[in-house]
């Protein structure tokens, strides 16, 4: 399933994080799911909420930089090698997986959340 | 010792003469041959005959960086280009260079100043030195070594970026002098210490310029290495290095005021201001025939002293440098503008205007930070992306400035904006106390 995820850049100092997060407590947005990548220099979080374009103006208000693209969501399944068949797929079809996630409260299911070079293209690929 | 006691220790009057003398030769040469400075003389009902005596030099325009540019690259030549024999060119605000000519005089002038000034630091035909600036458009190179060949010392020209070989040629060759950076010679004595060698080097005398730099960087490389260091000056638009340096009085860089007049203006109101008044210095030069210029601004400011030195000389010192009166930084030697961060920003797309430059100096090499902003045109959701921005974007400025910066990504209100005088640089070198 293609959803929509809101990234946030956060600079490499304290207090970012929170703030990011005050602003989603403020306008009651709910957080589905999180990850937070950095390097040495800045941070990226990714976010995976209900409805992320007023999340993302709230955010834009308080001078934060975000932007909100499709990522794939795959409700996983509790059995052996299932993730490594479908990631299987993916590179069989020569795209490369950007990064990728787990959100455990997602739907009231456990998915993993999959940005590739190609969502669309491998999002059919996963469910064919 | 004094190389040209003639030129270095007249009296006053007689250096006034002389300048004057020069001044107006200079000034028809430069109005029969120069349409540029024609035209900026003519619009001010100026000529040749106004200027006789060297007081009349504040009749006179300016001439600035701006100039250079904009006559890039022939078009301040005095003399036919068949008389050009080098060219050298120094880096300016936007993309293109200022380009400097020299016909053979100008490099006998050059190279005797740079004799005066080697000889005013004790060297003699009797010194080996080592050349460690970079040989090239810079004048660094090429300026200290014709000096040096000028004086009869022994020269190595090992230019810059390998200390090893430097260290190793400065034992072997015994060494006694070396024209570098200051900031450059620390590394070096750091790396001599570092391998115990600093009791074997012979060296006595160091020539330090090309960047600004403290008593107390003076203090540290004269007890660490043992030696003397001397504060040399000069600009590529001028000359080159050696348009003044100090002696042994460490009492300010004496120019050599034969061949450069030197004034002190005040930046706003351009008046000439009184000797031991901090102003902005200006260059007439009074001798150069390929590309001469007249009341050049260099941006520099400081003050000048005429009392008779104790090592002799009567010409003008040029007093402690206190910073500039443009915005121009001098990092690692190379000149750089904030605005040239503006211009490189421009050819990478998904990036705004805005910058913030912090310099400062760690292990006594220049840091260049530039902060950019993310903002959602320059944003994605792959680190791959923007680590990828930034590395084009450190290309771009690489290109532009000549000098590697580490480009940081910054919130975009974490930035001031551009909206003309907003301040874009932090300099925490304090190189000016
Ligand atoms: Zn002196």
């Amino acid at each position: 399933m293609i959803i929509k995820q809101l990234s946030v850049f956060l600079e490499n100092r304290s207090g970012t994080l929170q703030e990011v997060l005050k602003i989603l407590k403020k306008e009651n947005i709910n957080i589905l799911a999180l990850s937070l990548a950095d390097t040495s220099e800045f941070g990226l979080l990714r976010l995976i909420v209900e409805d992320p374009l007023p999340a993302k103006e709230a955010i834009k208000a308080a001078g934060y930089t975000s932007s909100v693209n499709e990522v794939i969501s795959i409700e996983l399944k509790n059995e052996a090698g299932y993730l490594s068949s479908l990631i299987g797929k993916i590179s069989e079809s020569g795209d490369n997986i950007e990064y990728m996630y787990a959100a455990p409260y997602f739907d009231g299911k456990v998915s993993m959340i999959i940005k590739t070079d190609n969502v669309r293209k491998d999002n059919n690929i996963i469910e064919s | 010792m004094i190389w040209n006691e003639t030129k270095e220790c007249m009296s006053r009057d007689e250096i006034a003469h002389l300048q004057g003398k020069r001044l107006h030769a200079q000034i028809s040469k430069v109005y029969h041959n120069v349409e540029f400075y024609r035209k900026k003389m003519q619009a001010l009902g100026l000529e040749p005959s106004d200027i006789q005596t060297i007081d009349d030099v504040v009749k006179l325009p300016f001439t600035t960086y701006a100039d250079l540019r904009e006559n890039y690259p022939y078009g301040l030549l005095a003399v036919p280009k068949e008389e050009i024999v080098r060219v050298h060119a120094s880096s300016g605000t936007t993309g293109k260079p200022k380009l400097l000519c020299y016909t053979r005089k100008d490099i006998d002038i050059w190279s005797e100043c740079v004799s005066r000034a080697m000889t005013m630091a004790g060297l003699t035909r009797n010194d080996v030195l080592q050349v460690g600036y970079g040989y090239g458009l810079f004048t660094g190179g090429l300026g200290a070594h014709y000096g040096a060949e000028n004086l009869g010392a022994m020269v190595i020209p090992m230019s810059t970026g390998n200390t090893q070989k430097l260290i190793d040629m400065m034992i072997d060759c015994e060494v006694t002098a070396i024209a570098c950076t200051p900031s450059y010679l620390l590394h070096v004595a750091e790396a001599l210490e570092s391998k115990g060698l600093v009791d074997k080097v012979k060296l006595k005398v160091a020539i330090c310029g090309a960047e600004p730099w403290t008593e107390e960087m003076r203090k540290q490389i004269e007890a660490r290495l043992n030696i003397k260091a001397f504060d040399i000056y000069g600009l590529t638009e001028i000359i080159g290095p050696g348009v003044a340096c100090d002696c042994e009085a460490k009492k300010g860089l004496h120019i050599y005021e034969d061949h450069f007049y030197p004034e002190i203006i005040d930046p706003d109101s351009l008046e000439q201001l009184p000797a031991g008044k901090l102003g902005e210095l200006c260059i007439t030069t009074l001798t150069k025939e390929g590309m001469p210029l007249i009341r050049y601004r260099t941006r520099d400011l400081t003050s000048l002293e005429y009392d008779k030195c104790e090592c002799g000389r009567t010409i003008a010192r040029i007093q402690r440098f206190r910073g500039r009166s443009d915005d121009m930084l001098v990092i690692r030697g190379v000149n750089v503008f904030p605005s040239q961060i503006e211009t490189a920003l421009l050819t990478v797309s998904g990036t705004t205007p805005n910058y913030f430059i912090t310099v400062d100096r760690v292990n006594n090499s220049d840091t260049f930070d530039v902060a950019i902003e993310v903002d959602e045109k320059f944003f994605s959701d792959e680190i791959r992306h923007l680590e990828k921005l930034r590395s084009k974007v450190e290309n771009a400025i690489h290109q532009t400035v000549g000098l590697k910066a580490k480009v940081k990504l910054v919130e975009p209100n974490a930035l001031p904006h551009s909206d003309g005088k907003t301040k874009h640089v932090e300099d925490r070198r304090k190189l000016t106390d």
